[in-house]
């Protein structure tokens, strides 16, 4: 498979009255065409970041991207003029967030919001954009489309209105859906119909997803590829099978291991002492260090790199690094 | 089987609508509606259900932050909402609640100490001597450091905030606890320290639960007895083991199968319901899970099923089951 989008050492910094913040550090990852890549990591650990920073929604004066590449066919996106960009977000990039109350506009009704992209991007005259977003409407299944095209947002619950989001996210047939968190806010019922709805769009048209979530259980079932990330770095990458069954790094080994599982008993939750350093306190260390079991000395002064292991996994952690044993 | 610590009985609170210029009421949310289960001494009974459902005004409902609309309270026999008002200000040291989002109710200008000891205080529980050692014993408890007492609430996590939002409750020494959704606004790793927080504090000072959450694979670690709600009714309710092993209710096999479980390899049949919870202002007639149920029969729409048992300790409310 060809890769859709490469990311290379990126990095984004916020600007605060007490330093300098690094949401997201040095990281590099790619995601293939038709490829689902979910990033998972605690709030705080720069996943959103990475999103925004893809999407070109990183604001002065305080944030700025760093450093770092972005390729996405022969462009790069952070070198690409903003009337560029704008024709590719939402065109051939799109994104949904997790509160989709904020991200439509309460005056406009929805069928007009949907039509709006189509207008845009795809010069569709008004009557192929209706036409279209009744489509799209039925698409991520929901019935009776010409009223609800005709209605408001404050009409719709919640899931509704996130599956409208993804029709307006996929009404220009991008090649990348960008989803933050999509079903965080909804009932477990709801969140079912929504993936379901995410996995059926994925299918009719071949697009690649990078999905944002800090549930395991949504990234067993949708990822075909998972980053974590922890504190601004990736952790630990790999294929989502080998990744649950034999994580590699103690932090993924924790989150795994401290999430109650439906049939799986235990007298005692695992539980990871501690919690997520301060971004503006961190040192040349690996970040995990003084929250992890297996910390060495080589841990607190010298962060680790993120190495390939032989079933193709990459994890950044002293433990599997023969250079620690020099040391 | 020990007695009863709570027990609700057929209790309804339904909350009016209402409309115009002069506030006419035009209708009611019927919140809860006609629900009895009954808490037995030291367990944790678990209360599931999606938004809307339900469960947290029970739990208001039973420690009177709401006053009910029809139905029983009895905790230690007493009837809660037959006190008067200093007689059940007396009762609640014994019964507290905490809450999801514990930053909302702490004040930002009160140090967390005194914030933990104000209850003992009002309630004279303790004298003014005492309470530095009293709260400082809770802090422990709960896993804050003596160091926390002077700090304002702004300078704890997310984590720490629910183990003050704990301690508040525990210094006051209650029998009972109510927790709202208190894990679910925190990271996972954080989330599981929480957990065992809450199992300790069971098994070091006897303390009783109702647990209120939407997570069932929290509910299931944690619950020795679970009730699912559905639009303010009861749809199902047995101890845990019965109830993951053998759910008779089908908006119990959805919620179970609904959950996206963190083992890629599995393959599961899946219950996908269709549409959204129905508003409780206008709830289905009959049962109110007909309009959603994929089992649904004629009978259904028609008549509301009984609550019945069915051997074990199982309740359900279903025809078909």
């Amino acid at each position: 498979m060809n890769s859709l989008i490469e990311i290379n050492h990126l990095s984004t910094h916020f600007q605060t009255g007490d330093g300098t913040i690094k949401a997201v550090d040095d990281i590099s990852f790619r995601i293939r065409e038709g490829e689902t890549v979910c990033i998972v990591g605690e709030s705080g650990c720069g996943k959103s970041i990475t999103a925004m920073s893809i999407m070109g929604l990183i604001e002065g004066p305080h944030g700025k991207i760093a450093g770092g590449q972005i390729r996405f066919g022969d462009k790069d996106l952070l070198k690409i003029s903003k009337e560029e960009m704008r024709r590719i977000r939402g065109n051939e990039i799109s994104m949904i967030f997790q509160e989709p109350m904020s991200s439509l506009n309460p005056v406009i009704t929805i069928g007009k919001q949907i039509m709006e992209p189509l207008m845009l991007h795809q010069q569709m005259t008004k009557k192929q954009a209706y036409a279209r977003a009744i489509e799209l409407i039925e698409l991520v299944g929901i019935p009776r489309a010409e009223q609800i095209a005709n209605s408001y947002p404050h009409q719709l619950s919640g899931g509704m209105l996130q599956r409208i989001m993804i029709a307006i996210a996929i009404s220009c047939g991008p090649k990348l859906l960008i989803a933050d968190e999509p079903t965080t806010a909804l009932d477990v019922t709801i969140q079912a119909q929504v993936l379901e709805t995410l996995r059926k769009s994925k299918e009719q048209s071949n697009m690649s997803i990078m999905l944002i979530t800090h549930d395991l259980g949504v990234v067993a079932e949708m990822a075909d590829y998972v980053i974590v990330m922890y504190a601004g770095k990736i952790v630990e990458e790999g294929d989502v099978v080998e990744l649950f069954e034999r994580p590699k790094h103690p932090y993924t080994q924790g989150l795994l291991k401290s999430k109650p599982i439906i049939g799986q008993r235990k007298d005692q939750l695992y539980s990871i002492p501690g919690q997520v350093p301060n971004p503006l306190e961190l040192t040349e260390s690996c970040y995990f260090h003084d929250r992890c079991e297996n910390c060495m000395t080589i841990c607190q002064t010298r962060q680790p790199r993120l190495m390939k292991m032989d079933n193709g996994q990459r994890v950044a952690c002293w433990l599997y690094d023969e250079e620690a044993q020099h040391e | 089987m020990s007695e009863a610590l709570l027990e609700v009985r057929h209790l309804k609170k339904y909350f009016p609508i209402t409309a115009g210029l002069f506030n006419r009421t035009v209708g009611h949310v019927r919140a809860v509606d006609d629900i009895s289960f009954l808490i037995r001494p030291g367990e944790t009974f678990g209360l599931v259900g999606e938004s809307g459902s339900g469960k947290s005004t029970v739990g208001r409902t039973i420690l009177r932050l709401h006053e009910k609309t029809d139905g029983e309270v009895l905790f230690k026999g007493i009837n809660i909402h037959d006190l008067s008002k200093p007689e059940l200000r007396k009762l609640r040291p014994k019964m507290q609640l905490i809450f999801q989002d514990p930053y909302s109710s702490l004040n930002p200008r009160i140090r967390i100490g005194d914030a933990i000891g104000e209850a003992l205080l009002d309630h004279g529980l303790a004298a003014n001597d005492e309470i530095r050692d009293r709260v400082l014993e809770v802090m422990e408890a709960c896993g804050l450091s003596s160091y926390h007492y002077h700090r304002f609430p702004h300078e704890f996590s997310g984590g720490q905030r629910q183990r003050i939002g704990i301690a508040r409750a525990l210094a006051l020494n209650p029998d009972f606890i109510i927790a709202d959704e208190p894990v679910s606004a925190l990271d996972v790793s954080i989330q599981a320290q929480i957990i065992n927080l809450f199992q300790k504090l069971q098994q070091t000072r006897g303390l009783t639960y109702l647990f209120i959450s939407h997570d069932l694979s929290v509910v299931e670690h944690l619950c020795s007895r679970i009730g699912v709600m559905y639009l303010g009714t009861m749809m199902e309710m047995a101890p845990r083991d019965e109830l993951f092993r053998q759910p008779l209710h089908p908006y119990t096999k959805a919620l179970l199968s609904a959950i996206p479980i963190p083992i890629p390899k599995l393959k599961r049949e899946r219950i996908v319901l269709e549409g959204d919870i129905p508003s409780p202002a206008n709830p289905p007639s009959g049962c109110k899970f007909h309009t959603r149920c994929p089992f649904a029969v004629a009978q259904c729409k028609e008549q509301q099923p009984e609550f019945r048992n069915v051997g074990n300790d199982h309740y359900v409310a279903c025809h078909l089951a």
